[in-house]
């Protein structure tokens, strides 16, 4: 370490470089103040989202954040997210799964991987969560029915996955089985659907980088009402899309038979690209409303095309997004 | 029977009264002490649910006067109807209101664009004037008759109601709700059906 000498011949500073008495007082007051103010107001804070983003104590997934793939829109409470879900294994209201999806057992899980492809696996969640860094992407969710929201998923682009397993060249579209078993989610013994409930993409849409396979939301494991312990997020489609709860992902020759294209083909499209210009037979789709945000006082936000994600307009260039909607 | 004086009378239809805005209470309360995470689509429901109700209940009076023979029933019907009237404009509103946020030109593409609103528009369209002719005045001025003819036009409005509510679930193939109105208002319809077919029989064997 160099020692530098001071000119005046001493280690004492110059009297310039002193700072005088009332200065740095005053400095300390600022600093005191400052870290007190911040330490009570995140207690507040805190406090006040306490009972918003009480996240009880699942286990924390850590995840790398990914700005360039995340909105930076306001983000929907923990509460809201777990509260208000369509996820008809577990009852039809959107009150339902989180009242009855408690009853779902998430570990042991496996994932069968199978079809067309050279490597078939059953992996499971804990190989899931190692296969490929975890990142924490904010995405927008549209719903079909007119609503939508803002959520940190934790996981990685399903394309990692796919890499390794190989897939020929037979395989053109990749299927999603969720589990659909009455012992653990009352709503399968309703006739509502054709159970299991099967979700599907086509291959360039499976590969690409946003469809996420998701294991987590709000840095923490995903609760079993959002689809635990694993599901896809396919941001640039109505949510019905992106298939919860996950047992199978078989990739296929044919375009799969989706579930609720089955029931009602006229309203669900295969794909369900959210478009503001092609309606649902029973409602708009030019608006939407931001749940916990979009109220009683202002009018419903315009949808964007592709749900405002343009990076995939690529995937259906010439295709006549109103007929194959 | 004589039935309950007019003392009681007035004791029944308070109570009913203040039950009968039990549910529009609770939507407030739920909604302003934010319980609820989409309080719209929650109000949108309900109110369309209760219209329903309601038009169930008041359709029941004549059946129940008939096979309990108390005939003070129909003491209440016209404030059932209304009731029935008082949510069913609660539901416009919210279709009004949350969805196209008073846009009325807006409102009309949706009306001619969508049947199952287009249905649900005329019934309550079709209600306008039964409230409006509800009050004894109103019953006076067009005659007993003319009135009751005019009346006659709640038993189109139920099964367009209900129909609305049909084509509503027909996407999700959830008939449990629409299933269960339709059988309640086709026995309350068919029951009439029944009575009139018996005096109609009874009379030609004079």
């Amino acid at each position: 370490m160099l020692i530098q000498r001071r000119p005046n011949g001493t280690d004492l500073p110059f009297p310039s470089e002193i700072t005088p008495r009332e200065v740095y007082e005053a400095r300390r007051r600022f600093i005191a103040r400052a870290a007190a103010s911040a330490v009570a107001g995140s207690a507040l804070w805190e406090m006040a989202n306490r009972e918003a983003f009480a996240q009880g104590d699942a286990p924390r997934l850590s995840a790398k954040p990914n700005p360039a793939l995340s909105t930076t829109e306001q983000q929907t409470t923990f509460k809201d997210a777990t509260h208000y879900n369509n996820f008809y294994e577990f009852g039809t209201d959107k009150s339902d799964p989180a009242r009855n999806a408690q009853s779902l057992h998430t570990r042991p899980w496996t994932v069968t991987i199978d079809g067309e492809i050279k490597k078939p696996l059953t992996l499971d969640i804990d190989s899931l969560l190692k296969l490929a860094p975890l990142e924490e992407r904010v995405y927008r969710l549209r719903c079909v029915e007119g609503w939508s929201m803002v959520i940190p998923w934790v996981g990685y682009s399903l394309s990692n996955l796919i890499r390794r397993v190989e897939p020929t060249g037979n395989a053109r579209f990749v299927e999603f089985v969720t589990l659909a078993d009455k012992s653990q989610m009352p709503g399968v013994r309703s006739p509502v659907l054709d159970w299991p409930y099967v979700e599907g993409l086509r291959m360039d849409e499976a590969m690409h980088p946003l469809t996420l396979l998701t294991l987590g939301m709000y840095g923490q494991v995903l609760p079993n009402q959002n689809g635990a312990p694993v599901r896809v997020a396919v941001p640039w489609k109505y949510g019905f899309k992106s298939a919860k709860s996950i047992v199978r992902i078989r990739f296929v020759k044919e375009q799969p038979r989706t579930s609720w294209n089955l029931s009602a083909p006229a309203e669900y499209g295969f794909y369900s690209n959210v478009n503001p210009d092609v309606d649902h037979p029973r409602w708009s789709q030019a608006s939407e409303r931001r749940i916990g945000e979009d109220g009683f006082f202002q009018r419903k936000r315009k949808t964007l095309m592709f749900n405002g994600y343009n990076e995939v307009a690529s995937l259906y260039a010439g295709m006549d997004l109103k007929k194959f909607f | 029977m004589a039935g309950p004086g007019s003392k009681q009378i007035a004791l029944i239809k308070l109570s009913i009264f203040l039950l009968a805005l039990v549910p529009f209470a609770r939507m407030g309360w739920l909604t302003g002490t934010g319980q609820l995470v989409e309080p719209l689509e929650y109000i949108t429901r309900g109110t369309g649910d209760w219209t329903l109700y309601f038009l169930c209940i008041t359709l029941a009076v004549t059946p129940l006067r008939r096979l309990s023979g108390w005939s003070w029933l129909v003491k209440f019907r016209r404030m059932l109807g209304l009731f029935a009237f008082f949510y069913a404009c609660l539901h416009f509103m919210t279709f009004f209101w949350f969805d196209h946020f008073f846009d009325f030109g807006e409102m009309w593409k949706d009306v001619l664009k969508r049947p199952f609103i287009t249905v649900g528009f005329i019934a309550f369209v079709l209600l306008v004037p039964l409230a409006a002719t509800s009050t004894q005045g109103m019953v006076r001025r067009l005659g007993g008759k003319r009135w009751q003819w005019l009346h006659r036009l709640i038993y189109l409005i139920a099964p367009l109601g209900i129909l609305h509510f049909w084509w509503m679930k027909a996407g999700k193939h959830d008939f449990a709700k629409p299933i269960l109105f339709g059988a309640v208002v086709a026995l309350l319809l068919g029951m009439r059906v029944y009575w009139r077919m018996a005096r109609a029989q009874a009379a030609a064997r004079g």
